[in-house]
């Protein structure tokens, strides 16, 4: 083997031009694949980065309006969850809905710190399972605890641009009293807001909320999260039940789609998920093809160069050499140039996406409203890449191997003769 | 040594060629046997399928008691490898290797190491004279040269026979000379020889002269020496 090897490396190293032909093609096939992959994967990172702030399980639930008349109530009726949706929520779709949590809104308060203040922010009264339903990430402190609910306690989450806002470069908010429409809550914690989606929410305990604006039993949202609908139309017939079940609580018609509002950020996902496997599938034929077409160069190559060789092959054979000797020479030159020049493929394409990575994949697209990443994280995984290589070994191989045998089925004194 | 026994050959075509007619010959052990004729003649046929490079339709060939007939393209290759050391026209040697690369080939075939069979190399080419040569690529040798690594090649596996096919064709009558003379150096350490070629020269080098005549054998002439120069009496060289 290793005689075979030295053997080799000799017809190699000093047919240099046609060693590094062959393995151009196999180079750019490889390259070419890697930095595709990358680049779908950094279109996928991005989405996903965009949407991390996002809970792809989330059902939020609000009231709407009914837009039929429904069992002799005219329509224009407005309906005002409460506790019976919260109870049928949490009893009626065990194997759907893992949470059921209610939140209270109130709108246009004005926050204030000092002199500064900023207007039109959301109380939010939430209970401290919001945090985990929802993805609220925190920055600094916590959110709102089992105590601050059970004590009612005037204690506030915000979120970082609303303390930039307020606090400057004041150090931590945490522990600060800032003024929430008119009354003084204690800072307990902030939370990520990202570039999408920033909104002005101030998170307080659900039952401090309730008692202040005296909210009785009703709730501005219902917010859920759901498990086992994997697919649009599970998620469809899902969200038919759960209207009919809350139409029978409400009187409103089944058939009547304005009666709730519903954010479905779990279907949505669904939708996402599909998009981007059919993303991933598109990157990955045209890896496929683009692997394909350097399959076809190596094959070329090797027939071409096989054939130029009939005469060596002659003389080799007249001197001794066996058929499968000639074959496994042709087939262990081509596995090793493929091997080589695909490793160095591979390397090259994975330092490509690295470069992708620290210039494009770091740049922030900003929109005004919203600041948005387009190409995050453009790399491959490595068994994808040892995966790609090992196809085009083989191939390398088997572009090897039938040439090979087919010079060989040539007689010797024909071969000797070309 | 060898024994043909009525070997027929046709090449197969549009217009099939009968190319050895009932070819009867034996070459004992330590003879040097040249084959004349002229060209078409078949005697280029003859020594393809002395070579094992060709097959034959009918007739029975035996090389040193072995029967050649239907052999694998491995078996072939393996008796090829052992038994038959082979000189040709146009040299035949490999472009990219050099030229202690190009005789110690054969060995590499029976699997003998590097080391061992490039010291071989080295002893055959002293002994054809090249051996400040070994490491120049065929490309920078002249004709002479390159025969005689041809020959080097042949002689390292040690084999029963040598089979040259026109050694001389491609070189001027000088080297033509000083190959001939390395050829009957040989015979005379006793190695069985065979040499195909046209050059009367040539042949006259030999101790038996078969000519060849449309496939068949025309006769067989004996060398008796009193002719044995290199330009015969009625040979010309070139």
């Amino acid at each position: 083997m290793l005689e075979l090897l030295q053997e080799i490396k000799g017809t190699l190293s000093r047919n240099m031009m046609r060693t590094i032909a062959t393995g151009f093609a196999v180079v750019s096939g490889l390259f070419l694949l890697i930095v595709l992959q990358g680049a779908g994967n950094g279109i996928i990172h991005s989405f996903q980065y965009n949407m991390g702030s996002f809970a792809f399980d989330a059902v939020r639930v609000f009231g709407g309006s009914t837009t039929k008349p429904w069992e002799g109530i005219k329509e224009g009726r407005l309906i005002r969850l409460d506790d019976r949706d919260l109870y049928m929520s949490r009893h009626h779709f065990p194997h759907q809905i893992t949470h059921a949590i209610p939140t209270v809104t109130q709108d246009g308060m004005v926050a204030s710190f000092g002199s500064r203040y900023i207007s039109n922010n959301s109380m939010v009264g939430v209970y401290p399972e919001y945090a985990a339903s929802q993805a609220v990430e925190m920055l600094e402190g916590r959110f709102i605890n089992i105590m601050d609910i059970a004590e009612k306690r005037k204690v506030c989450v915000l979120g970082a641009n609303s303390c930039k806002d307020l606090f400057k470069e004041e150090g931590s908010p945490i522990g600060r009293s800032v003024k929430l429409g008119g009354i003084l809550y204690t800072v307990v914690g902030k939370y990520k807001t990202d570039e999408m989606f920033s909104g002005s929410k101030c998170y307080v305990p659900y039952t401090t909320l309730c008692t202040i604006y005296n909210r009785g039993r009703f709730i501005d949202e219902l917010t859920m999260n759901v498990r086992n609908i994997p697919t649009d139309s599970a998620m469809e017939q899902f969200m038919d039940e759960y209207i009919r079940a809350t139409s029978y609580i409400h009187s409103f018609d089944p058939e009547d789609k304005r009666a709730l509002w519903i954010w479905n950020q779990a279907g949505d996902n669904i939708q996402m998920n599909r998009a981007m496997g059919i993303l991933n599938k598109a990157f990955w034929i045209l890896g496929l093809l683009t692997l394909l077409s350097g399959v076809v160069s190596v094959s070329n190559i090797m027939l071409i160069s096989v054939k130029e060789r009939t005469r060596e092959f002659g003389i080799r054979r007249a001197i001794g050499a066996r058929p499968w000797n000639i074959i496994s020479m042709v087939v262990l030159e081509s596995v090793i140039i493929t091997a080589i020049f695909g490793y160095i493929g591979m390397l090259l394409g994975i330092f490509f996406c690295e470069w992708m990575n620290v210039t494009v994949g770091n740049q922030v697209m900003d929109l005004g409203v919203i600041q948005a990443r387009y190409f995050v994280d453009p790399t491959v995984d490595l068994h994808v890449c040892f995966q790609a290589t090992l196809v085009i070994i083989i191939a390398g191989a088997l572009a090897g191997f039938f040439p090979a045998r087919k010079a060989v089925k040539v007689k010797t004194i024909d071969a000797l003769r070309a | 040594m060898i024994h043909l026994t009525n070997i027929h050959k046709t090449y197969q075509g549009a217009q099939p060629l009968h190319v050895l007619k009932g070819i009867d010959l034996h070459i004992a052990k330590g003879e040097f046997v040249a084959i004349m004729g002229a060209s078409g003649s078949g005697k280029s046929t003859l020594l393809n399928i002395l070579g094992i490079l060709d097959d034959y339709d009918e007739g029975e060939y035996r090389l040193d008691g072995t029967l050649i007939r239907n052999l694998s393209e491995t078996k072939a290759a393996d008796y090829r490898n052992r038994m038959i050391g082979f000189i040709f026209q146009s040299f035949n040697l490999i472009p990219f290797k050099d030229a202690m690369e190009n005789v110690a080939l054969p060995l590499f075939y029976q699997g003998v190491s590097r080391k061992k069979r490039n010291q071989l190399a080295m002893e055959y080419l002293e002994k054809v004279g090249l051996k400040e040569w070994a490491h120049h690529l065929p490309n920078e040798l002249s004709g002479g040269q390159k025969q005689r690594v041809a020959i080097a090649r042949a002689l390292i596996t040690q084999p029963r026979i040598i089979l040259a096919d026109e050694p001389t064709g491609a070189l001027d009558s000088k080297t033509s000379l000083e190959v001939m003379q390395l050829l009957r150096k040989l015979h005379e350490q006793g190695l069985t020889i065979i040499v195909v070629t046209h050059e009367s020269g040539v042949a006259y080098q030999a101790e038996k002269i078969v000519h060849i005549r449309d496939g068949q054998i025309e006769r067989v002439e004996v060398n008796d020496g009193s002719v044995n120069s290199p330009f015969g009496v009625n040979g010309v060289m070139k």
